[in-house]
């Protein structure tokens, strides 16, 4: 998934699009995960109640929405001028997304 | 005709900015689908692709209003405390929902999927929005890449169905109502 450099500089390289997907499915699944520990460790529910009136679900969503921008300007600084394996990034990026939603559903995030 | 700010809220962000995502999800997708395929050689007009950038970009703003609102605006006087004593919970829908063995489950399942799942939208429009601003017509030169477009949007339209579904099923057993009561039109006397 390192990429080698874009030898064409007419076709648009893939690693943009690659690094925007990947992230997303790194911020999806890091909002699931966060939700699924913040629901079992008190402590970790503690540290995200950054907004009281929202409780927990602030800290949550931001600290998701945080790790989803810094992973995807790592990922597009990284492979702007690279063409990647795009399948399965794409793969792997969607993967987590669907993931995350299962994840987000009580019953199965329970199971963890 | 009278409705309360707390309920104008609840409206404006489920019948307003959901809805319209709802509707603009699937016109997005149909698009997508339909003049994308690889291999399609069919022209396409850059005022075309202009709108279509438009379009997902709309759709992007009105998914964050969405959440944005319903976590900052709604949520907050859903989940409210009752004071201690407080015998009428119909301010407080959260506690109102868990007093209830028979309408636990819109919170526990419902309200705690709606209000997490509901964030994987505005993140996948954004990445659909984002993709398609950079590559537009060469998207068909990368099947995989419109196919992750594709399936972020279809993610997106069924996260979005599926917080919209809990939500207005929360508000029929529990509505978010409250504050200041607006008159819209008078009735007959």
């Amino acid at each position: 998934m390192s990429g080698v450099p874009h030898a064409d500089a007419m076709v648009t390289p893939n690693g943009p699009g690659a690094a925007a997907a990947l992230s997303a499915g790194i911020g999806s699944f890091a909002l699931a995960v966060l939700a699924c520990v913040a629901d079992k460790a008190p402590a970790v529910k503690a540290l995200m109640n950054i907004y009281k009136p929202t409780g927990p679900l602030s800290g949550v969503t931001t600290a998701a929405i945080l790790i989803w921008l810094v992973s995807w300007g790592l990922l597009q600084y990284l492979w702007r001028r690279r063409d990647v394996s795009l399948g399965r990034v794409c793969w792997i990026g969607l993967g987590l997304l669907v993931l995350s939603a299962l994840l987000t559903f009580p019953p199965i995030g329970d199971l963890l | 005709m009278e409705i309360t700010v707390r309920g104008l809220w609840t409206l404006i962000h489920g019948m307003g900015f959901g809805a319209l995502y709802l509707l603009a999800g699937s016109a997005a997708l149909a698009e997508l689908w339909r003049r994308y395929a690889p291999g399609d050689m069919t022209p396409l007009r850059e005022q075309d692709e202009t709108f279509l950038c438009l379009w997902l970009t709309a759709m992007s703003v009105l998914a964050w209003l969405t959440v944005l609102t319903g976590t900052y605006v709604i949520y907050p006087w859903y989940r409210a405390l009752p004071p201690v004593g407080t015998v009428d919970l119909s301010g407080y829908p959260q506690r109102l929902l868990l007093a209830n063995p028979t309408t636990r489950g819109w919170h526990a399942i419902g309200m705690e999927w709606k209000e997490h799942v509901a964030w994987l939208v505005p993140i996948s429009i954004t990445m659909a929005a984002a993709v398609f601003s950079q590559y537009r017509r060469s998207l068909r030169n990368h099947p995989p890449l419109r196919n992750a477009v594709l399936g972020f949007v279809l993610i997106s339209l069924v996260a979005a169905g599926l917080a919209g579904f809990w939500g207005a099923m929360i508000n029929k057993h529990a509505p978010v109502e409250g504050g200041h009561t607006i008159r819209i039109l008078g009735g007959e006397s």
